[in-house]
Formats: structure tokens, sequence, C-alpha cells
């Protein structure tokens, strides 16, 4: 069930920063790791890539960054094809893949160099310049000259941070960004990817907990063991689930007769609550009803599952004992 | 806002000549990168330290050991290289090509499986390969750097053994005229020439080695595994060498004409040979580059 948002469903290129078509990798050992995946991430949005571990979405970044070979579909960065195009699009892309990497024995200053100057289109005038600004904006400006094994485990994703803002960029791709940090380094992130995506950046990052891009995402897409179950604006991830109306009255029977007249489809009931799925109904006229039937309405409330509810339905168990 | 200062960028390029003048200097930087990585990187350092003190080792245990000789009779040594032995005693010069000989035995291909073994599989180690690919780098492009820089350090490693030797040799014996293995006596600075060519012979023969070793760290991402892989190959190849019944194949093998340099000490040059070994590493250099190209341009990075 792949819900596409309405107003990008003619998956305009021009408009998307990210699209795949039935991108499929499977692995040598015959492990379907990603399962005909279409994605659309629109320009300017900030999208988050969920799912739990093991569902793909590493091999699926790797994949859109050229890193890895799909098996079968295509994917689009920018409008350019990859991985061909791999050369002339990853320029405008920062990224950060499965963690930071860099050379231990080098200081903060001499990594982002490093990166720098792999990169053949970056002008090297201004590197000194772009690399200060960018250890600046992650805040690592005083420990620029320190050794990265001396780095602490924010530091370093910090440091990841910064080598994907060497250059001006039009896409940034975090791959679990918040890992292993503690709850002031991952608000840190947190601050940054708004930060990223106020300047009119594209931000696709993928995490397994929802509630760490719940706050800064425009647009979610949901893998579950290889396959995107949900993708659309974080809004409409909201409205798919449905809102459950909960009664509290000694009269329950009566209850269920009302519920049923008004077609609230699948109701529960307990000793002295009734629930079922609110629909379109307004709980008001639900009320008035049960009121005007002699129910005696001593608590009446309307619940909307939490994203996390949905997001668990939507994952399931997760990990790969589904297979 | 970062499109605009994108397409600034793009426009402050100018097209034509200024491009190839760009792209030129982004691989020269690149380049001068990765060989300040390979130069200043401390274990590097410690490696050419280690190769650079084996000249003087055999220098000083020569000379100690000289008088006992009575004119250097029982120096002992590989294969052709007893007959340097003999010279060293009357003429310093010949300790580059005592140092050289013995070092090619093991020292000099154990550093360049060290270097070319960690090339590409060390990054994979560290992840940092994952992220110049993302750069992106070019894998093409990233493979003829990490292979520079290879040849690089086989030009580094055996000039330094020649360059040590040659002065401790002067230092410690006497230098004059050289006499070479075929009796003929040259002029110093003649012999110093042959120094050189013996040196860059040697340099192509450890470039060759390196481009094995490319092949192999495309393979792994465990370094050390790579590492070990070229020495066995190495140890391996002068082995089999050293097998009278294998004499059908030792002209193929990688170690083969390592030792032909001293056809450069006789007089007329025996170029036939020369010119065989240096085939001999540019087969090794070509095929093993193509190899490693073949498998990282088609590999998953998984690392």
């Amino acid at each position: 069930m792949t819900i596409t948002t309405p107003g990008h469903e003619p998956a305009d290129a021009a408009e998307l920063a990210i699209a795949s078509a039935g991108l499929t990798k499977r692995f040598r050992g015959g492990q379907l790791a990603v399962d005909h995946i279409d994605l659309a991430v629109p320009k300017g949005s900030v999208y988050g890539f969920l799912g739990p571990n093991g569902s793909g979405k590493t091999t699926t970044i790797r994949m859109l960054l050229g890193l890895a070979y799909p098996t079968s579909g295509t994917a689009e960065l920018l409008g350019v094809s990859m991985p061909n195009g791999a050369v002339s699009v990853l320029s405008r892309v920062g990224s950060l893949v499965e963690g930071p990497a860099f050379y231990p024995y080098l200081s903060g200053w001499d990594n982002l160099a490093r990166y720098d100057a792999a990169d053949r289109s970056a002008p090297p005038k201004s590197a000194a310049a772009r690399i200060g600004a960018a250890l600046d904006r992650v805040g690592l400006t005083a420990a620029a000259k320190k050794k990265y094994r001396n780095y602490s485990l924010g530091m370093k994703q910090r440091l990841a941070i910064a080598s994907g803002l060497l250059r001006p960029r039009d896409l940034i791709i975090l791959d679990e960004p918040t890992n292993g940090l503690d709850p002031q380094g991952t608000r840190e992130v947190r601050t940054l990817v708004r930060q990223i995506a106020a300047d009119g950046i594209t931000v696709f990052v993928s995490s397994h907990l929802l509630a760490e891009v719940e706050q800064v995402c425009t647009h979610v897409g949901v893998m579950r063991t290889g396959r995107l179950v949900f993708q659309g604006p974080l809004t409409e991830l909201r409205r798919t689930g449905a809102a459950r109306i909960t009664v509290r009255t000694p009269d329950v029977a009566v209850a269920a007769d009302v519920f049923d007249k008004l077609g609230l489809r699948e109701p529960d009931k307990t000793e002295d609550t009734i629930t079922a799925e609110l629909g379109d109904a307004a709980p008001e006229h639900v009320n008035a009803e049960l009121v005007h039937a002699g129910v005696a309405v001593r608590g009446l409330a309307v619940e909307s599952p939490s994203l996390e509810d949905l997001f668990v339905g939507l994952t399931g168990e997760g990990f790969d004992v589904e297979h | 806002m970062s499109s605009i200062e994108l397409m600034v960028t793009t426009a402050e390029e100018p097209a034509g000549a200024g491009e190839t003048a760009s792209f030129v200097r982004a691989n020269l930087r690149f380049i001068r990168n990765e060989l300040r990585l390979l130069f200043f990187r401390r274990r590097n350092q410690l490696l050419l330290t280690a190769v650079g003190l084996f000249p003087l080792l055999i220098g000083i245990g020569l000379k100690v050991s000289a008088p006992d000789n009575g004119g250097g009779g029982g120096g002992g040594g590989p294969g052709s290289s007893a007959a340097f032995f003999n010279q060293l005693a009357g003429n310093g010069v010949f300790l580059t090509f005592i140092a050289l000989t013995l070092l090619l035995l093991l020292v000099l291909p154990v550093s360049m499986a060290v270097i070319s073994g960690d090339s590409v599989a060390g990054e994979a180690g560290y992840g940092t390969l994952r992220y110049l690919l993302a750069v992106p780098a070019g894998r093409t492009r990233l493979l003829v750097v990490k292979y520079l820089a290879i040849v690089a350090f086989a030009c580094a490693a055996t000039f330094l053994v020649s360059v040590v030797a040659l002065l401790v040799g002067v230092v410690l014996f006497p230098v004059g005229p050289v006499t070479l293995l075929s009796g003929t006596t040259v002029s110093l600075s003649a012999g110093l020439v042959r120094v050189l060519l013996v040196t860059l012979y040697l340099c192509a023969a450890m470039s060759a080695v390196g481009a094995i070793g490319l092949a192999i760290s495309t393979f792994t991402e465990h370094a050390i595994g790579a590492i070990a892989a070229i020495a066995i190959l190495v140890v391996a190849s002068e082995v089999v060498d050293q097998i009278p019944q294998f004499a059908s194949v030792q002209p193929y093998l990688p170690t083969h004409w390592w030792n032909s340099f001293d056809s450069l000490l006789r007089t007329p040059v025996d170029t036939t040979t020369l010119e065989h070994g240096l085939l001999s590493f540019a087969v090794y250099i070509v095929l093993f580059f193509l190899i490693a190209w073949a498998r990282f341009t088609s590999a998953d990075v998984t690392s």
C-alpha cells in the first residue's frame, strides 16, 4: 500500500529531488534487501525515511549515492540518473552514510581538506574558507586542529555533517544522523537539520525512530522489510490513523445499538465502556444520539492514534524475523 | 540560496582552456593530498625510517667484519650478489648494490605490500572510501591517484636505500673509479650513473609489486589481509624462482627479473635481459591495474 501525495502523483521529475522507480537490490546471498521501491522526495521537503533496523534504508541510500548498484530499477538524484551520473550530480549532494568515517590520525580540519581535495569540482582557492565555515556551522571551530581519534561521538557526527556542508548543496542525505548520540546531541542535530532546511535545501533523513524526525519532517516514507509501505506528507500519515470514540456508560448494550444505527465501525465493548471508529461522524452528534436513546454517558473521548502507533502499525515487529 | 551559489561557482569557470586548466589543477590537488596522507602518516614514516636504517646497518656490519674476511671473501649473500661483496672492500659505491640486493629479498617488497595492500582496503576499513566516492572522487580517478601514490612510495623507498647506502659507503669505504663485474673499470661519475639506472630499474620492479597489491586491495576491506596476501605471493614467487624444475614458468614470475639489474654492472650492458625485465614489470602493471579497475568500478561499496 503506497500512498502517493496527490500533488506529486504524476512523478514530475523536475519537482523531485529524489525519484526512484522499482528500485531493487538483491544481495548475492539471495536476500531481497530493497524490493521495488518508488521514492518521490519533493524539492524543498524534509523527508523522513523511516523503518526499523534492517528494513533496507541504508541499502537504498547506498544505491541513491552510487555506492551500490541496483539489481533492477532506476534512481534519480536532482533529475540525474544514478549511478551513471554520480560524478556530475554528487557534488551538489551532501551525505552522511552509516555513521561518520574519517582518518583517525588526521585533525578535523585535515579530514575535511582531504574530502574537499578529492572533489574535482571544488574550487581550491576557497577551500580554507569553506572548511572554516563548515566547521563553524557545526560548532567545531575550537576542535579543528584536534585529531579525529580524540573526538567525542557527537563531535564525530557533527564533523560528518560539516563534510556534507563543504559546498553549497541542493540536497543533503543523512543516514541515521543521531545514532548513538545523547539527547543533547540529538537536539543539536535536529537544530542543524532545521537550519539546513531553512536555507531551502532538500533534506533526506533516515531514522529508525519516528520521534527523532517527527518534529522536523514535512514528508515521510516508511520502509518495512525492503518495501516502502507509506509515502506522503506527514499530515497525510496522521490522517490515515482512524480516530476512535470511547464512551463510558453502564448501558453498554443500548450504546452499541446507537453506534450500529450511526454506522460506527469496529465497536469494542467492555463492562462499562464501548469504543468504535469515529469515521466521519461528529462526536457531539454521537453524544446527542446516545443521550436521546437514554444512555447514561459518564464520559466521552475521541482519540487519534499517535504517530508512533501508526509507525509501529506500518512497520510491524520489523527486523528480519519476517523473512 | 544554495543553488544560486552553485550557479555562480559554475559561471566563474571559463570554458575551454580554462576548464582543462581547472581539471588539471583539481587532479594535482587530489594527488598532492594523497601524497601528503601517505608520507605524513606516522606509520609510513616509521616504515621508511626502518627501510633507511637497513643500508646503514649492512654497511656497518660489513665494515666491522671486513678485516676478518681478508678482502671481503666471506661476506656471503644470495646468488649473484656475492660478487658485490667482493667488490665492496675496494669501493664504497658497491654498498648500494649490496643493500638493494639484500632488501629486495623481503624488506622492499613487504614495504610495498603494506602500502599497496592498505591503499584501497585501508580506506574501505576506515569507511572513508564511501565518503570519497560520495564526494564524488570518481572511482577510476581515485584508483589512478592511489596507484600514482604507490609508485611514488616505490620510488621513495628504493631511492632511500640507494642514497643511504651510497652515503654510508662513501663514509666507511674507499671511493674511486668503479670496477664493474665484467672487470672493466669506469670513472666514479659513470659508476654513479649506473647506480641511478639500477635504482630506476628497481623502482619499476617495485611499482609492479604495487600494482599487484592495488588489485588485491580492491577485493577486501581488511588491509592486513591484503598485505599478508601480497607478502606471501612475493615470497612464493621467490621460492618457485629457486626451484630448477619450475624453469619454464620462472620468466613469468613477478620476482624473476628483479636481480637482473646486475646486467647494468657489466660492459657491454646486457640490454636484452633488462628489456625482458622491464617488459615483465610493464605487463604486470597493466594487467593488475586493469584487474583492480574492473573490480573497483563494478563492486558495491559495503564498508
